[in-house]
């Protein structure tokens, strides 16, 4: 077996952003669209903590530290507009959110 | 030889979780998988040497957001099929393949990039006066990016009061 | 490679057997000092002053009938007891009993912080229960018992950072020995923040005067109503031994864990003689005769007050708390 180079963290990490990707890309459920975007957060901050620990500079696992805290205030704000809408329309899915005003 | 180990079953572990949240039909299910997927980043991180890292992926990701994704899938559980409506413009296979050449070029910057020298890091590596994860973490956190870290606590402060008013009901 | 495998999993199987015994002792030992303060003497029957109940408990338990109600989900029915009871063992494995390598299973660099998020994984089973009974009143229940618990979280790290800005350190085993260099147990030094920290603790554990969520009198038994027989006991199990783990991770911060009153008084050092292990066990006891002491006298929160004291009481005066020792560490120390 070949030794552990960032290189497998990071074919690790596109693999499980491209899952994001798919996620949102096909699903309908808006919920599920979220929390493949945090499927995606999370494949940038193995990315970045893998290379950190190679070139040796603690940058990188503060950068995950701002990542963090920004994917939770984004989550905040993302579910209080989806029950802001949910309350008005009762409906999860994005193919029939697809008006401005009612 | 350990690292070898434990680095696939753990990257076949989130994998699989991650495919498994995508497709679940199951709302509560899917959030289930995705605590089982953070937990799984989280021991990737303490393999990589990030101690401090790892116990906020659990506290912070695991433990907060994801709590909040499971309430709010059981305040809005309908008793109809979520996904039950398809616009018909929809084209879900080139989707599919969208993704696929997003995965293509991800390999290729792989493959490109790591077989050449890495070039002078532009921010120098940081040196500080203390030894330990947690304390160097802190260091840089408060010396060389205070500014980020004082606009990410106004940004948090921000995004609770936004969350508050929105998800608050109208009193009418 | 023997010592970073073997001795470690001995080390876990002795912890995990004396946390699964004390747990079985647990309710027996309730049941007799809540008998004792209100007059009378507690189960007496089975065998000398009822101390085999302790036995007999847990095979009922195991031999009653496992019910899953029939639209309950399946799968989620029987992954909520287990992600109740897998983070409350977890956290023993950063838990010094006792000093110099040999009396911890491992000590990590963020031991502390270490024991808050994997406590908050426990939330899961709460919520997990309640949506998978597939019942109105468990789901009630257990809403309202995760946001208890969460709300009470905040509170306690909060206080913790108080607590961490005292010994220097994050690691458990650190913190002791900050105690034994200064001389004197956190307890004195920071006397706000362990009231604080076992309050907060009682409230996360679901123990009174927190039960709402689980009271009889109130929504039918809650989050667990649908779970019987063995199932249950898991639950039960969890409470137990988060309960443990809230009275020594108090034991641990605030008073000195394995060191003797005093540690670097020369005087007492007589009482060096008691392992240290036994002191800890000591001080664990105190503090968990102190939790059935409080269930058995003080009447239950309703929600709503449990909720403004957790949000409006403790989380400022923590916020106060870490202000003042911030200060005083900084400019008079």
């Amino acid at each position: 077996m070949m030794d552990i180079t960032p290189a497998h963290y990071t074919v690790l990490s596109a693999a499980l952003f491209t899952i994001g990707v798919i996620g949102v890309l096909v699903r309908r459920n808006i919920i599920i669209i979220f929390m493949s975007i945090e499927l995606m957060l999370n494949a940038v901050n193995i990315n970045l903590v893998a290379n950190a620990r190679h070139l040796e500079n603690l940058v990188g696992q503060v950068f995950v530290v701002f990542v963090i805290a920004v994917a939770a205030a984004e989550a905040a704000v993302g579910l209080g507009i989806l029950l802001a809408f949910f309350r008005n329309k009762e409906t999860v899915n994005i193919d029939e959110m697809n008006v401005m005003r009612w | 030889m350990v690292e070898t180990i434990v680095f696939y079953t753990l990257s076949g572990l989130i994998l699989g979780l991650g495919v498994a949240v995508i497709t679940t039909p199951n709302t509560v299910h899917s959030v289930v998988f995705l605590v089982m997927n953070f937990l799984g980043v989280a021991v990737i991180y303490v393999v990589l040497e990030a101690e401090f890292l790892a116990v906020i992926q659990v506290l912070v990701y695991a433990g907060g957001i994801v709590v909040l994704y499971l309430f709010v899938v059981m305040l809005v559980n309908l008793t109809r099929e979520s996904e039950a409506h398809q616009d018909p413009r929809r084209l879900s296979l080139f989707g599919l393949a969208l993704a696929g050449v997003v995965l293509l070029e991800l390999a290729g910057i792989v493959v490109y990039s790591y077989g050449r020298e890495p070039p002078a890091p532009v921010a120098a590596a940081a040196t500080s006066p203390v030894q330990g994860n947690v304390e160097q973490i802190g260091w840089l956190l408060y010396t060389d990016y205070l500014i980020p870290f004082e606009v990410a606590s106004v940004l948090l402060l921000v995004a609770m009061v936004g969350a508050i008013v929105l998800a608050k009901r109208e009193l009418s | 490679m023997v010592d970073i495998v073997l001795i470690p999993l001995l080390k876990i199987a002795v912890v995990v057997n004396a946390v699964l015994v004390l747990v079985t002792i647990m309710p027996l030992l309730e049941r007799k000092v809540q008998g004792w303060v209100q007059s009378r003497l507690g189960p007496m029957r089975v065998g000398p002053w009822g101390l085999l109940q302790a036995i007999v408990d847990p095979i009922k338990l195991m031999l009653k009938e496992d019910i899953t109600p029939t639209k309950a989900d399946k799968w989620l029915f029987t992954l909520a007891p287990i992600m109740a009871v897998v983070p409350a063992l977890a956290v023993f494995s950063v838990i010094p009993f006792g000093g110099d390598g040999l009396f911890y299973i491992t000590d990590i660099n963020v031991g502390l912080l270490f024991i808050i998020s994997v406590t908050s994984i426990g939330v899961y089973g709460i919520i997990l229960a309640g949506w998978a009974s597939n019942s109105k009143y468990p789901l009630l229940a257990s809403l309202r018992a995760a946001a208890q618990l969460i709300s009470y979280e905040i509170a306690v790290t909060m206080t913790l950072v108080s607590v961490i800005l005292t010994a220097g350190t994050l690691s458990m085993v650190g913190i002791v020995e900050a105690q034994q260099e200064t001389g004197l147990w956190f307890g004195f030094v920071q006397p706000v923040a362990f009231v604080l920290v076992f309050i907060g603790g009682l409230a996360e554990t679901n123990r009174v005067p927190f039960d709402l969520p689980e009271a009889e009198q109130e929504l039918t038994g809650g989050f667990h109503t649908e779970y019987s027989g063995m199932r249950w006991a898991l639950f039960f199990l969890a409470e137990y031994a988060n309960m443990i783990v809230i009275a020594a991770v108090v034991t641990t911060l605030f008073w000195g864990g394995w060191l003797p009153p005093f540690p670097s008084v020369d005087a007492l050092a007589f009482l060096d003689l008691i392992p240290g292990w036994i002191w800890f066990l000591g001080k664990l006891g105190v503090f968990l005769y102190l939790s059935v002491w409080i269930r058995a006298t003080f009447p239950r929160y309703r929600y709503d007050q449990l909720m403004r004291l957790g949000w409006k009481v403790l989380i400022p005066i923590a916020i106060a708390n870490i202000v003042v020792t911030a200060v005083v560490k900084v400019w008079l120390l």
